[in-house]
């Protein structure tokens, strides 16, 4: 078990270098310049422009700039934001809060979602309840969640005016208050994005659990006279939920990485909306940061997953 | 209009037979920004006239939260590296400048006691230099007390090049001296008409001494407090999140009594421009959302909806749309480069051609389909809206005189309907960034082209690219390889100098100078380019202006830049909130007198 974790950590290195010089040069190669709009500006000598530059190190060849990113990154540096003039590591740890409570709410709800409704779909399969849970998914993960975060707004905020459309990260109440209107402003985003999620992940869990009720041992367990609900969730769903569990954990970057189109509908200052005003500004660092961290978690959730996997099935063995 | 006009002009106003504002609106239809125009009555004695606007709170704080939203935030809070005008907002709400400019171009007092004259013998006659007196009673947040040491500190730090503050252009030509504790002098290199940029308006906020002082030059960026600001304004820092959130709270030490009215201010950031609009006036959510690019239709539909709860607010500013002629040719190669100045470009070198182009622009259309109320149409180059409409300006679109002028210029249509003359053909290729009213903008001109025999290719470039100065991309406007080409300009600047810079001819674009050049369109004129070095020298403001008048009848005359629509600048506004926008400064510019009415 340690060798075979040793040897995924050996393999994680080089993939995640390939990974850095991908993104590096491919941001490096992108047209746009962080100071553009000095340079546009009538007001501004071009001299400003040009030492900023300089003093950012954007003039100096891709390679060397790659190497210079490289070593600070190992020593823990995540560079410095063109931008905003500050580290990039105080811009991300500021919004990681905001992007954990909202996504991961919402794959919380997707879960709570998905688990019974393809559980109960699976065990009466063409039913009623299974018809309409099937065209309700289908409906669910075709309307993408621009339309549907839109749709939301123009009923609950102005058509209604219930709930809030402007998430604010800091509410400026305290106590009860804060609590309420916290859930007040994250309804909205986080039933988009977890309606979403839930509907791929009914169908998943539907055909997971329809593989093993079919299988010899469900017959043996009901045979045994065993109550219909013991052997769902002993016998079925324990083995039916392996797959599942992969495809959460495999979800799990995308906690981190918050969601670019969500977060911009409603204004939520976390991860995916620091990713897309950072691009609009070229402020390449901070692309360069979030996507690399990123790609680490990518890696380092698939071999949580493979290592869940084997814990869950003990047929699995490491090598 | 020339100086004898002109000093008749400043004399009737004198003697009170034009009044004020008529005169603000003449200068401005001839290309003057009204900051200039009102220097210009300033110079001949005229008392300013400050915009009205009712303060009626009579104590500090009780307000709430004042809950602004801009949906590009701040994304940092030092004044001297403000990037757009979204910082600068954002430092605003923190720090001030000596003097900040009201609607109508009049300089108000902020950290200053008085604003200098020749009369308080503020202005030195000669135009060497001006003498600030400061406000005696400020304190920074911290506590410490504002003086003339921080003034001048402010131009050590923003000239000095390795700073790289982007202010450096208020600063670099002037010599700041500290005359007692309250008063500093500003000396100029060279006799200065203008003496009214450094320390005053957006790029004059002034930073504390103390908290900078360690960090001048190369160690600038890392300053503790570019991202914790201690200044002299209204709110004092409470919190910063770039481009999401700026949070202050009131000062209670402010210089100024019974202000600020609010007991805190919120600034978020992010979101596009139609849902801040939404969350101003449909919601209520906010009191004030920035820059509403979005098209007056869907503003309309939504101030007049059955229960709005704001309002749309327009200010006249500086920023206009306008087209590009090219002057050089941008189909062939010469060293290395297109559009090179040492060509000419085949088709607009002819006059008639120019003057054609001049005649198909339908900007009446182009208002009326496209911008409303947020695009006004003018022929001017720097700005006419309607409320200083002049009847010096004129544009004019008629196909049947372009026609004309092609006709007599001898461009014979061939078989297949385009201008032919010389074996050249009338196809130009007309580029643009991609945005939806610059696109339905070209292709109004297109179709006018259309039926005067011209044939128009389109294009449209991503903004990130056409406006960017990446020296390898061949599509950025300055590399201008293209015929015609259009974007907006921001007139930041209340003096024309920096802006008619653009044109002259030793600031071309080019590749010798990685196209960081000014001059964009290669526009060479010999007699703008005189103008323009007289205006420099000259001490006269009366005199200085005619010039620019001058400049700016060339270059829209010939015309080297056709003006399209000017761009007002457009705020959502709760209902009940009472503020004073201007279009020369920053929209905070006195946010410590916004309040509310019930």
């Amino acid at each position: 078990m340690s060798r075979y974790l040793l040897r995924r950590l050996a393999i994680a290195v080089p993939s995640l270098l390939g990974i850095s010089i991908v993104l590096f040069s491919v941001l490096a190669l992108a047209p746009g310049d962080p100071f553009e709009e000095l340079a546009s500006n009538p007001n501004v000598p071009p001299a400003v422009a040009a030492s900023l530059r300089t003093k950012f190190g954007l003039d100096d060849p891709i390679m060397l700039r790659y190497l210079r990113w490289l070593m600070a990154m190992l020593q823990g540096d995540w560079g410095f934001s063109f931008v905003s003039r500050m580290d990039v590591s105080t811009l991300i740890l500021q919004r990681l809060p905001t992007t954990l409570l909202v996504i991961g709410s919402s794959q919380i709800l997707a879960l709570a979602v998905a688990l019974p409704v393809g559980v109960l779909s699976a065990t009466r399969p063409y039913s009623v309840f299974d018809q309409i849970a099937n065209t309700l998914a289908f409906i669910g993960f075709s309307l993408p969640t621009f339309f549907t975060g839109l749709l939301f707004i123009l009923l609950f905020s102005i058509t209604l005016d219930w709930l809030p459309f402007v998430y604010r990260a800091d509410l400026g109440v305290t106590g009860w208050r804060w609590y309420w209107e916290g859930a007040r402003q994250a309804a909205m985003p986080v039933a988009v994005l977890g309606l979403f999620q839930a509907a791929s992940w009914t169908r998943f869990v539907r055909s997971a659990v329809l593989d093993v009720i079919r299988l010899d041992y469900v017959t043996t367990a009901r045979a045994k006279g065993l109550a219909e609900r013991v052997v769902i969730i002993k016998h079925v769903v324990r083995n039916a939920l392996t797959p599942v569990v992969t495809l959460v954990a495999l979800q799990m970057p995308a906690v981190f990485g918050g969601a670019i189109v969500t977060e911009q509908i409603f204004r939520i200052p976390g991860i995916g909306s620091l990713l897309i005003s950072s691009m609009l500004a070229n402020d390449t660092p901070v692309i360069m940061a979030v996507t690399f961290v990123l790609a680490c978690l990518v890696l380092l959730f698939n071999l949580i997953a493979d290592i869940l996997y084997g814990w869950l099935d003990p047929r699995i063995a490491y090598r | 209009m020339d100086q004898q006009q002109l000093r008749g002009l400043i004399g009737a106003v004198k003697a009170g037979q034009v009044s004020r504002r008529t005169f603000m609106r003449r200068m401005i239809g001839l290309g003057l920004t009204a900051p200039y125009a009102s220097l210009l009555l300033t110079h001949a004695g005229v008392a300013a006239a400050p915009a009205t606007f009712a303060y009626k709170p009579t104590k500090a704080g009780g307000g709430g939260t004042l809950k602004t939203l801009f949906w590009q935030g701040a994304t940092l809070l030092n004044p001297h590296f403000a990037v757009g005008t979204k910082d600068q907002e954002g430092s605003r709400i923190f720090y001030e400048p000596l003097a900040a400019w009201d609607p109508d171009g009049n300089l108000i007092p902020m950290l200053a006691a008085e604003i200098p004259d020749i009369e308080n013998g503020g202005i030195a006659r000669d135009g060497m230099s001006v003498i600030w007196k400061l406000k005696q009673n400020v304190q920074w947040h911290d506590g410490k007390p504002f003086t003339a040491d921080d003034v001048v500190f402010n131009w050590e730090y923003a000239a000095d090049p390795a700073t790289s503050a982007t202010t450096i252009g208020s600063y670099k030509d002037v010599k700041v001296e500290k005359v007692d504790r309250f008063t500093v002098q500003v000396r100029f290199g060279k006799p200065t008409p203008f003496w009214a940029d450094a320390f005053v308006g957006q790029r004059g906020m002034i930073v504390p001494k103390h908290l900078f002082e360690a960090f001048k030059g190369d160690k600038s960026r890392d300053s503790p407090t570019n991202l914790k600001p201690v200044g002299t304004g209204p709110y004092r820092f409470v919190d910063f999140k770039p481009s999401d959130m700026v949070r202050g709270e009131r000062n209670p030490n402010y210089h100024e009594p019974n202000r600020p009215y609010f007991d805190a201010i919120e600034m978020k950031g992010g979101g596009d421009a139609v849902s801040a609009a939404r969350a101003v006036i449909q919601t209520g959510e906010f009191d004030f959302a920035w820059n509403m690019q979005v098209e007056d239709q869907i503003l309309t539909k939504l101030e007049t909806g059955a229960d709005a709860h704001g309002r749309i607010e327009i200010t006249a500013g500086g920023n206009i749309e306008q087209i590009l002629l090219n002057s050089t040719d941008p189909g062939i190669e010469i060293d290395g480069e297109r559009s090179s100045l040492k060509t000419k470009h085949p088709l607009f070198s002819d006059p008639a051609v120019r003057q054609a182009m001049k005649l198909l622009v339908d900007r009446a259309s182009v208002e009326a389909h496209i911008y409303g109320r947020t695009g006004v149409a003018t022929g001017n180059f720097i700005n006419n809206p309607k409320r200083y409409a002049s009847p010096n300006t004129k544009w004019e679109f008629s196909v049947e005189k372009a026609n004309k002028i092609l006709d007599d210029a001898g461009w014979k249509r061939g078989h297949d309907g385009i201008r032919a003359k010389d074996g050249k053909q009338l196809k130009l290729l007309f580029q643009t960034s991609t945005n939806a009213p610059r696109q339905k903008n070209q292709a109004i001109i297109k179709q006018a082209c259309q039926k005067a025999g011209i044939e128009m290719e389109l294009k449209s470039i991503t903004g990130s690219v056409f406006f960017s100065s990446d020296v390898a991309n061949p599509d950025t406007f300055r590399h201008f390889y293209a015929d015609m080409q259009m974007y907006t300009t921001t007139m930041g600047a209340p003096d024309p100098e920096d802006f008619m810079r653009q044109f002259v001819s030793w600031e071309a674009a080019s590749k010798a100078n990685k196209w960081q050049g000014r001059n964009v369109p290669r526009w060479q004129n010999e007699e703008y380019d005189a103008a323009f070095k007289a205006s420099q020298g000259e001490l006269d403001p009366v005199k200085r202006a005619a010039l620019f008048i001058k400049m700016n009848d060339l270059l829209v005359g010939d015309p080297g830049v056709i003006p399209d629509v000017y761009r007002p600048r457009v705020a959502a506004i709760s209902k009940k909130l009472r503020v004073l926008l201007s279009g020369w400064d920053n929209d905070f510019w006195n946010l410590k007198d916004w309040h509310r009415e019930a």
